[in-house]
């Protein structure tokens, strides 16, 4: 699903430079949960925003889904995120003047999918996250944990590739931090490819695989026993 | 780009940010607005101009009599020319198929009485053809006609105010009033747009002032119309033509500059044109400047709106918005609010100069019948429209091209 080969990524801090990925070499197989950690300024955010173009890479390959991500114009860079890729955000990112429902709908509306067909399926997804009958409301009126189920729905209303989470637990308490993951494992069990960018060492272990960086390199890759964050749950 | 859902978007925008909605809106239409109003306000100025110097027929040429300066002919200077009843028929005679018509004029300022109300009124002995020439308006009566010269009848022509002065409620027409010691019939009451003192005159028929003065046949003016066919460049012709005629019958040298003098009317038409035209550049100098300034705070306004919603961008451009379509939403939402309040801000302009008209602001400001021409202000306002929405698309397009992750990170 996904393959990076010999990823490099610098930013120009004035006269200096600093380099913050030197030479990342990483395969993520079809239906992976994968937790991605390191202490900040390891550059584990930078290299989930290379993976979401929302970034760009110095150099080295980058292969999705079959298809070389290189050379990216913004309109191209837009079109492949909307179609391969669904974010969340640490601080949820959702429109504030949008209620729950729109928030969900919009990647749909750049899909160019018809408002009936739209909303139907944004109220299907705020359902499997629990939040149908909030639909109406506006991201102000909605708890952290909530705000994060409809930031999670909205990256699935658009049914990509793959599930890029940058600290979907950074901003959460801890039982909401576990209900979140019991989602994202949910989601994870019917298939869907998801990468989580983590500092926790228990949101981390509720994956199936971590890779560890330090300074701007894999220093470990291992497969994990899951933990299921259901037993945490009520 | 105009499909249904996209207007949805925009709408839902506006109408859940309705504070930026309404500075936006504001903005613009206090510019048109203040366009039209000021516009508006220099064209009822120009109309008071033009009614100022637009009363009286401008295919006249005035003749007026004064001191030589040169001796000249067998004639010493300083010789007062005076002009006289045969004058008129000389001129009559020989220019005839320029003329439309001729008349002296003998101003000379008397008590009038009636009743017991008096004042001083200046009175004008003229022929007929002095109605045209001022382009009196008769109210009641009539004006003096070719019997009255022939007969020297004692009829006078009194103006509106003069009217007012010493009838105040009564009809003057038939009755007697006292000029100067000769008691004169009203035959006619005039108004004339030349304002005011223009309606505190009396005409008289000259022959009559001729008769009173001790049967004389001297003429202060003489007043000559010409046909208007002969066009501006033919009266200039006709001017320098009675000039020669008349210094050759008056043994006045052609080239004193004093003896004679003649003004003609259309030279003072083409130089109050001129300055009424200074006048419109002026005000639509004003105009520009406030259309400039009016953009200039679109532009200003539409940089906040983009900046503020920085962080919104990043969000839609992570969801998958490509950049023309967030350059397109943005300049729809700016084009769709300037072009409503710009056309609210237009009619509420057209209002308030519809409402300011009166008496009043004639008066005392000098501005007759405030008005924009409705091309002009819908021209204007689709500028504002253009220039901002140009305004709007310059910081859209930046904020279309940041990359979603610096956009994101905008707090």
């Amino acid at each position: 699903m996904i393959e990076i080969k010999d990823l490099h990524k610098s930013y120009k801090m004035g006269s200096n430079s600093l380099h913050v990925l030197k030479g990342i070499n990483f395969t993520c197989e079809d239906g992976e949960l994968v937790a991605i950690m390191g202490s900040s300024g390891s550059g584990k955010s930078t290299l989930l925003n290379i993976l979401g173009m929302l970034d760009g890479a110095d150099s080295g390959e980058y292969i999705l889904d079959g298809v070389p991500i290189k050379d990216l114009n913004e309109t191209k860079a837009a079109q492949y995120r909307n179609k391969f890729l669904g974010f969340v955000f640490q601080s949820f990112n959702l429109i504030n003047y949008k209620n729950a429902l729109e928030n969900v709908a919009l990647p749909l509306y750049y899909q160019r999918v018809g408002r009936k067909e739209r909303q139907e399926k944004a109220l299907n997804y705020l359902e499997r996250v629990g939040l149908k009958e909030w639909a109406t409301h506006l991201p102000s009126e909605l708890s952290g944990g909530q705000k994060q189920r409809v930031a999670i729905a909205r990256a699935m209303a658009a049914e990509p590739k793959v599930l890029l989470a940058d600290e979907p637990t950074g901003a959460l308490d801890s039982k909401t931090s576990y209900e979140v993951m019991d989602l994202i494992q949910k989601i994870n069990d019917e298939g869907n490819t998801i990468l989580v960018v983590t500092h926790e060492e228990d949101i981390a272990h509720m994956c199936k695989r971590i890779v560890h960086l330090r300074d701007g390199v894999i220093v470990e890759d291992k497969k994990i026993e899951q933990v299921r964050a259901e037993s945490y749950v009520q | 780009m105009f499909s249904r859902d996209t207007w949805k978007e925009i709408f839902e925008a506006i109408r859940k940010n309705k504070l930026r909605t309404f500075l936006t809106g504001f903005t613009v239409a206090l510019g048109i607005l203040i366009f039209v109003t000021l516009f508006g306000m220099g064209n009822g100025l120009n109309n008071t101009f033009m009614k100022f110097f637009g009363d009286d027929a401008t295919n006249i040429l005035r003749l007026f009599p004064s001191q030589t300066t040169i001796p000249y002919g067998g004639y010493k200077a300083k010789r007062q020319i005076e002009f006289k009843n045969e004058d008129l028929e000389d001129i009559n005679k020989n220019f005839a198929a320029l003329i439309d018509y001729i008349t002296p004029r003998i101003s000379r300022t008397v008590l009038v009485t009636y009743k017991e109300e008096s004042d001083n009124y200046n009175t004008r002995a003229v022929a007929p053809g002095h109605q045209f020439s001022e382009k009196t308006i008769i109210m009641k009566g009539r004006y003096i006609n070719e019997t009255d010269l022939a007969e020297r009848t004692k009829y006078a022509v009194i103006g509106r105010l003069i009217e007012r002065d010493l009838f105040q409620d009564e009809d003057p027409i038939g009755k007697y009033i006292d000029v100067g010691g000769s008691a004169f019939k009203v035959v006619g009451v005039f108004q004339d747009d030349g304002g005011d003192n223009e309606e505190r005159y009396m005409y008289i028929p000259y022959t009559t002032r001729q008769l009173l003065e001790g049967n004389n046949d001297k003429v202060d003016q003489i007043i000559v119309a010409f046909n208007q066919s002969i066009g501006y460049a033919g009266a200039l012709q006709f001017e320098n033509k009675l000039d020669e005629f008349m210094r050759k019958k008056k043994v006045i040298s052609p080239d004193d500059p004093r003896g004679i003098f003649i003004q003609n009317v259309a030279d003072d038409l083409k130089r109050n044109q001129q300055f009424a035209g200074v006048l419109q550049l002026i005000i639509s100098g004003i105009a520009f400047a406030v259309i400039i300034s009016g953009v200039i705070g679109i532009s200003n306004i539409m940089l906040f709106v983009v900046k503020e919603r920085t962080k919104e961008i990043g969000i839609r451009k992570a969801m998958g918005a490509t950049p023309g379509r967030i350059t397109g939403t943005i300049m729809l939402e700016s084009i769709f609010i300037t072009a409503i309040f710009g056309f609210v801000g237009m009619i509420v302009g057209i209002i308030i100069l519809n409402g300011i008209q009166g008496e009043t602001l004639e008066e005392n400001y000098f501005i007759t019948k405030p008005a924009i021409n409705t091309g002009t202000a819908v021209f204007v306002t689709i500028l504002l429209i253009v220039c901002g929405s140009i305004a709007a698309y310059v910081p859209a397009r930046r904020a279309a091209k940041i990359k979603p992750i610096v956009a994101l990170r905008d707090e």
